[in-house]
């Protein structure tokens, strides 16, 4: 953290946020020659979102959000069973720009690994500029996103996440499950 | 274009409907099913977790749809409008079959206690607690058709607890799991009495049907075999095939029409092309749950009943009971997850009953399989919630986490209640469910005693670190809702006499779980197909033919 950063941060309480939560995720952008349209979000907001669903389920060893296509499980279900969640996403996810870039004065996708999950922090735990946050509280929209991240990663591939049953496979699960080749039935 | 006339409509086919249908159109009588939902498969969802019974984020798997909404109380006076997939709706399933296609399919008979609660503990200041009009042994012969005609797995032979009974279970015991023999070896080196569920679940070929494959996506999810036993693969089928039963889906009620002589005329209903109808008969059965059925009374409303159906002494809706589930989880050092299905295997009945200072408590089991959604909200305080770490905390616990909970048999309380939204309508223009409430502070006492047992249970197991689960005051009755409608040999503090048959109104029965009492520390599934054999039973030897009553 630099000492320019640590002031802002103190402005809005958030000093001595350590960052617990992960180590350092792999870094991954949408690939520049499969520029996506969205049925919600400009590029833009898919860029910055894909980016945050990212730290919530990072890749490592195996596929985290991105691969597995959190935005595309995201951006579906706007249009259906999370319609009501729009506004959310539309404003939280500019209230979530500001906020980066009063505080850090770059963009998230610019941010150093460990600055983006001390961000995420605060979103979550509220410790931001409140003005920033008019429409939707930062908790409601982390909680929102976090939410729907993890329907996305361990929901059914059905719904555009959790591609190739990525989850269940990091859960040692079999799926398919195939009767009487990989179940063990008990009497 | 009227209806044909017949001798009984009856309004749900879940749990109680389906069988009194099959009972009446066995006895001889011409018979009307209506069901608001349809029937439903495995294939249309298959096992995806997020439109299932269990979780419910992207939509209801085996209904209801967004045409049925309610509202629910949060903070005093302040009313939200729910859907069904939303927290707080209290959702039991709407197809045929209702809740018995997708549950769990435990299957207990309740305690004997549990039908004289109010003589066993005095009633709790704050309670409507009471005893049952009826005991165990009158429900008991009703209990074993239940277990023979809907098939049974059980053995309750290492059980003190357990309550009379004249037969064996039709089949055997499922065996336990990986976590089940953990767990019976711990209980028995507690001193407490460990033996296996019994199920509605095929353990062996029954009924024509095959033997449970111990699939994952169990409890939440239709049987891809059909190994599983609710009254849309049994009595419903059965009924249809006497000839004498009509069995009509997406027909949605919206009235029992009562006359001026205080008898029951029929049903108003909308069918699956939103046609109103009217389907008379010489007696109605309303089956729709402790919720819906309290709704459809309520919204009954005739010349000698301004209030609704059977309210005239302000008991309909009432009482509206759950289950405050209680209990423990525990995280190991070895794997406890082999993933036989449906998971839930093992239980004790040692703290259903005599608690000191307790009044009542509730079965303890290990849990259903978690699937990885639901697992995301298994957490001990502080564990991690995003982030690598929380992605290597699945990895390590997914397979090493056992949980273990009961169903503590709630004290009922009257402003827990379903009443009629003044506003809000659904999809055919009939007034909505609302939902009010909260529990007792005995069921979080009870439930704190139960999360203790069940937190010692993990321990001598071996669980490394454990936490506690205790119901709080405030959520909304489910797929166990009960009491709203209550049998009673008082008709100034019950809505129906001992038998279902609504006061007052001859012709009219009730066969739900709305007429429980108590909701008994059990999953109450068997309980309400008993009552459905019980007033099935009633109706039929009281019918004179051509004429009722």
């Amino acid at each position: 953290m630099t000492r320019r950063t640590a002031v802002k941060l103190a402005l809005v309480g958030l000093t001595g946020a350590a960052v617990g939560v992960g180590s350092i995720p792999l870094i991954r952008s949408i690939p520049a020659t499969a520029p996506r349209r969205f049925r919600h979000f400009s590029d833009d907001d898919a860029a910055l979102l894909i980016e945050i669903c990212e730290q919530i389920i990072p890749g490592d060893d195996l596929p985290g959000a991105t691969e597995t296509g959190a935005i595309h499980f995201i951006d579906r279900q706007l249009g259906g069973r999370h319609r009501k969640h729009q506004p959310t996403y539309h404003r939280g996810l500019e209230s979530f720009r500001q906020t980066c870039t009063q505080v850090y004065g770059r963009a998230f996708h610019e941010l150093a690994p460990v600055q983006k999950i001390e961000l995420l922090q605060a979103v979550e735990t509220g410790r931001v500029p409140k003005e920033l946050w008019p429409d939707v509280s930062a908790p409601a929209f982390f909680n929102v996103v976090l939410a729907h991240t993890m329907q996305s990663f361990y929901g059914s591939p059905r719904h555009g996440g959790n591609r190739g049953y990525a989850s269940y496979r990091m859960l040692g699960l079999d799926q398919p499950v195939i009767a009487g080749q990989n179940r063990y039935p008990k009497a | 274009m009227a209806l044909k006339h017949v001798n009984a409509v009856v309004v749900g086919a879940g749990a109680g409907g389906g069988v009194v249908a099959k009972e009446l159109a066995e006895a001889g009588l011409s018979v009307v099913l209506l069901e608001r939902g349809d029937w439903v498969s495995f294939e249309e969802h298959g096992q995806d977790e997020l439109i299932s019974q269990r979780t419910t984020v992207l939509g209801n798997a085996y209904g209801p749809d967004d045409r049925f909404p309610r509202m629910s109380e949060g903070a005093p006076g302040q009313w939200n409008r729910i859907l069904p997939h939303e927290g707080g709706y209290g959702n039991n399933a709407a197809c045929v079959g209702s809740g018995t296609v997708s549950y769990g399919a435990m299957a207990w008979r309740f305690s004997e206690q549990d039908f004289r609660m109010r003589s066993t503990y005095g009633r709790p200041e704050g309670s409507t607690l009471d005893d049952w009009p009826i005991s165990y042994a009158d429900l008991e012969p009703f209990y074993e058709k239940a277990e023979w005609e809907i098939g049974v797995a059980g053995d309750m032979s290492a059980n003190p607890f357990a309550p009379p009974r004249q037969k064996p279970y039709p089949m055997p015991a499922f065996g336990q799991n990986r976590e089940g023999e953990m767990l019976y070896a711990a209980a028995k080196r507690l001193g407490w009495h460990p033996f296996p569920i019994p199920m509605l679940r095929n353990s062996v070929r029954y009924g024509g049907r095959n033997a449970c494959a111990h699939n994952r996506a169990c409890c939440g999810f239709a049987c891809p075999i059909n190994a599983k036993n609710g009254t849309q693969n049994t009595v419903i089928p059965r009924a249809l095939a006497t000839g004498h039963c009509e069995l009509r889906v997406r027909c949605v009620a919206s009235e029992i029409v009562v006359d001026d002589h205080s008898r029951a005329r029929g049903v108003r209903y909308f069918d699956a092309e939103d046609r109103p109808q009217y389907q008379t008969a010489d007696v109605v059965v309303v089956s729709c749950a402790a919720i819906e059925t309290a709704r459809l009374l309520l919204n009954s409303k005739s010349k000698l009943f301004p209030n609704g159906a059977g309210n005239r002494h302000d008991w309909v809706g009432r009482n509206l009971q759950d289950h405050a589930y209680s209990g423990a989880w525990g995280l190991f050092e070895q794997e406890t997850f082999d993933d036989v299905g449906p998971g839930a295997t093992i239980a004790i009945n040692d703290f259903n009953h005599g608690n000191a200072g307790l009044r009542g408590g509730g079965a303890l089991c290990n849990e259903f399989i978690r699937l990885p959604y639901l697992f995301t909200g298994v957490r001990p305080p502080g564990a991690p919630r995003w982030g690598k770490a929380h992605k290597d905390w699945q990895r390590n616990f997914y397979r090493r986490c056992v949980g273990i909970h009961g169903p503590v048999q709630e004290m009922p309380v009257a402003e827990m209640r379903v009443q009629i939204d003044p506003a809000l309508k659904d999809h055919w223009g009939i007034p909505v469910a609302r939902l009010s409430g909260q529990r007792h502070p005995d069921d979080l006492e009870v439930g704190a005693f139960l999360a203790a047992r069940a937190e010692a249970w993990l321990k001598e197991a071996g669980a490394v670190q454990t936490w506690k689960a205790v119901a709080g005051r405030g959520s909304r009755p489910g797929q166990h809702q009960a009491g709203s409608c209550r049998m009673g040999n008082d008709p100034t503090t019950s809505v129906t006499d001992r038998h279902g048959r609504v006061h007052d109104i001859d012709n009219l029965y009730l066969a739900d779980g709305s007429l429980h009492v108590t909701n008994g520390g059990y999953n109450p599934a068997l309980t309400i197909m008993a009552l459905g054999f019980w007033v099935g039973h009633h109706i039929a030897r009281e019918w004179k033919g051509g004429r009722f009553a």
